[in-house]
């Protein structure tokens, strides 16, 4: 219990140190990508969806299950087709300016 | 041996998770930044998979061919402009999820006796611990979160769909009905809490506890976000976000599962900055964004 505790509390401070400036136009694929990690809860309920028990234990499970998949599933997929948009958008620009923002990626 | 390489997986898929999120942030890097984190849940889900001894295959498989089916149609399907409420919907669906593993736990020990002998022969060791108060702590606040995460989320996907008004909805006493109801949900966790040394022997207390603080909790995350205008919407998506993160932590705690209390508390801790980020962008504190609806100020919705 106590060892939980203190990854709990590192890993918040891992989380509050990880974002630091985000562009205005990043902060809604932002938000989706870490909902999608949210729904790592998708372990918790496939732990309880394998595990033997009673009726009620196991609908509980499995309803956890799909709405875990659907959030995991959904939410990188949604996110992605977000960044692709973003993507898009930018090939519209000169094409001068795209080429030196890759420059300095790669 | 086993488990040290599904802690290993685990430890990977939380690397990949922040990677991805540090790379989530650059608009050149945000796209392969978002696959990083979605391999990072791959691994973590196909590690999960050789956990237990598996008894019920086809009903995970099934969940999750459902799930991914429901989830995957509904990213491919909706319209650009739309993708907002998607989000919040999706944020709900993983509370709800937080929640109902949690119970599941609960509903767990309560194998008719007769069967009990044949099915602790086939649970594994670790998970005959008896249920203590420690459990009962970390479930109730389970619960707790992810009702309020789900409720309040269908409320934001409501709102910024144009299903329910986008102008803050309040009536007289609201207030102080916000505040009974968070005041039961406290007594119907004592209750689950002060229950757990004589559970499942006598069963009553934590059971009831669970079912009254599930259908309080869910009262609680409407009348939480039904009053902030819709043009606030984003932030309390991203504040709920964060609260989903604590939820799958809390569910972490539950099951003993490092997995899910990193993830999630990373997810809760950086949600929460996002929050502040947002908030600063559109030049309002968190308070005054929460505190939108009661302080009597119109919504532009």
């Amino acid at each position: 219990m106590l060892d939980n505790l203190i990854i709990f509390v590192l890993a918040a401070f891992v989380g509050f140190e990880v974002i630091s400036k985000v562009p205005q136009t990043l902060h809604t694929p932002l938000m989706s990508g870490s909902n999608a990690i949210s729904g790592i809860t998708i372990v918790g309920a496939l732990v309880v969806a394998g595990m033997v028990g009673g009726t009620w234990s196991k609908w509980l499970g499995f309803v956890a299950l799909i709405a875990a998949t659907v959030n995991v599933v959904g939410g990188f997929l949604v996110t992605d087709r977000m960044l692709q948009m973003f993507k898009a958008r930018e090939q519209r620009a000169p094409a001068q300016a795209e080429k030196a923002e890759a420059a300095t990626v790669s | 041996m086993k488990t040290t390489l599904i802690d290993l997986t685990y430890l990977i898929a939380a690397a990949l998770f922040i990677f991805g999120l540090k790379r989530l942030q650059s608009p050149k890097t945000a796209r392969a930044g978002n696959q990083l984190a979605a391999f990072g849940m791959l691994l973590a889900v196909v590690a999960t998979l050789f956990l237990h001894k598996i008894v019920t295959p086809v009903e995970m498989i099934a969940g999750l061919v459902i799930g991914g089916a429901i989830g995957a149609v509904l990213a491919r399907r909706v319209e650009m402009t739309a993708m907002p409420e998607l989000v919040a919907a999706f944020n709900g669906f993983g509370g709800l999820a937080s929640a109902l593993v949690a119970t599941a736990e609960v509903a767990r020990y309560l194998i008719p006796e007769n069967s009990g002998m044949a099915l602790a022969a086939l649970l594994p060791a670790v998970e005959q611990v008896p249920f203590d108060v420690v459990q009962a702590i970390t479930i109730v606040l389970s619960v707790l979160i992810g009702l309020v995460t789900f409720s309040g989320s269908f409320v934001a996907f409501g709102k910024l769909g144009g299903y329910i008004t986008g102008n803050p909805v309040i009536f007289p006493g609201m207030r102080l009905l916000t505040l009974l109801v968070a005041l039961g949900s406290l007594v119907s966790m004592g209750f689950v809490v002060a229950g757990a040394d004589a559970f499942p022997t006598v069963a009553d207390p934590v059971v009831w506890g669970v079912v009254v603080l599930s259908g309080l909790s869910l009262v609680l995350g409407v009348l939480l976000v039904i009053p902030i205008g819709g043009a606030d919407m984003p932030v309390v998506v991203s504040l709920l976000n964060s609260y989903s993160g604590l939820a799958a932590a809390a569910t972490g705690f539950v099951l003993d599962n490092t997995a899910l209390i990193v993830s999630g508390a990373l997810v809760g801790a950086s949600g929460l900055i996002l929050t502040r980020i947002m908030c600063e962008a559109m030049n309002r504190s968190l308070l005054n964004v929460l505190l939108g609806g009661f302080g009597g100020e119109a919504g532009d919705g």
